[in-house]
């Protein structure tokens, strides 16, 4: 849990730091503490893992992974929690999760985030997937996303 | 797209993580870079102005401090589209929010700062929208890296 400075301190950087060469001074300034003390805050916060790192948030479009597949999958409940790390360790997976399936109209439970320049890049990515999953695949889709509506991150 | 050059792709690529907790962080991730404070400064500026980067600074895990995030969905009929998504952005909750292409079309992340607030933000947009939200949570996370090099 976090105090009330973390939380100001949280509030006060969730947007960006402020682009100027002291920025953490600037931050203590406007929450009315010492600099010593917002740096000492966001380390403790970066060691315990409430922060998870500082620094740029490139948009994937941007930088030229502008085909964004979720892949999800129908594992046997008995055999994800085996299988899943080894989908996650995918160099081309950002993200690797186990979800609800919501029935019947969504069977899947592993929901596996893959980047590629193209859609045919992600296409094949799919395949290796399916191909570390073999006979424990037993159904799969991959939905592209064809815009972003919001990206703003965290917000309290 | 904006045009990246190769300082830029190499500024992208090298300060995804990192950030010094020093007084002068730009002068010292500068330094790392081979660049001036300044040249730093005004590139990310830039970078951040065109929308290459979307937020400078720490990236929070929430649910480290108490709070929530889930995966959440809505099959929105094509001619509401638009102000579905109005609906559902002006949620400070909403993190993210994308289009897909299912028959679930709508796929956001929902972050709180406690468990029920993602009930209550699922309540809220079912109330404003009238359609019914798949709510995803996680039961179990695999692996997290959003690190992507800019690709050449």
């Amino acid at each position: 849990m976090i105090d009330a400075i973390d939380r100001a301190l949280i509030v006060a950087t969730q947007d960006g730091l402020p682009l100027t060469p002291r920025p953490y001074h600037a931050v203590a300034e406007r929450l009315g503490v010492a600099p010593e003390e917002v740096m000492r805050r966001l380390t403790a916060m970066l060691d315990s893992g409430v922060i998870r790192r500082i620094g740029a948030v490139p948009n994937h479009y941007a930088i030229g992974w502008t085909a964004n597949g979720m892949t999800v999958w129908d594992v046997p409940d008995e055999a994800i929690d085996q299988i899943g790390p080894a989908v996650g360790a995918l160099d081309f997976v950002t993200h690797c999760y186990r979800r609800p399936r919501a029935l019947p109209e969504w069977p899947y439970n592993l929901f596996a985030m893959v980047h590629g320049g193209t859609r045919e890049e992600v296409r094949d990515k799919a395949k290796v997937i399916a191909a570390l999953l073999g006979e424990h695949c037993r159904g799969h889709d991959i939905l592209f996303s064809s815009r972003i509506l919001k990206k703003s991150g965290l917000r309290i | 797209m904006p045009e990246l050059d190769a300082v830029d792709r190499r500024l992208i690529d090298q300060l995804q993580g990192g950030f010094p907790l020093v007084p002068e962080p730009y002068a010292a991730a500068a330094a790392r870079l081979g660049l001036g404070e300044t040249e730093l400064l005004e590139r990310l500026e830039r970078l951040l102005s065109t929308r290459v980067l979307t937020r400078f600074g720490p990236m929070y895990q929430i649910e480290r401090i108490g709070g929530a995030f889930t995966l959440a969905a809505l099959a929105v009929p094509e001619d509401r589209y638009e102000a579905v998504a109005a609906a559902v952005n002006a949620l400070p909750q909403v993190a993210h929010n994308y289009r897909r292409e299912h028959a679930l079309n709508m796929w956001f992340v929902l972050a709180t700062e406690t468990p029920a607030g993602i009930l209550e933000a699922i309540a809220r947009i079912e109330q404003a929208t009238g359609l019914k939200v798949r709510n995803f949570p996680k039961a179990r996370e695999y692996f997290v890296e959003m690190k992507l090099p800019v690709r050449p």
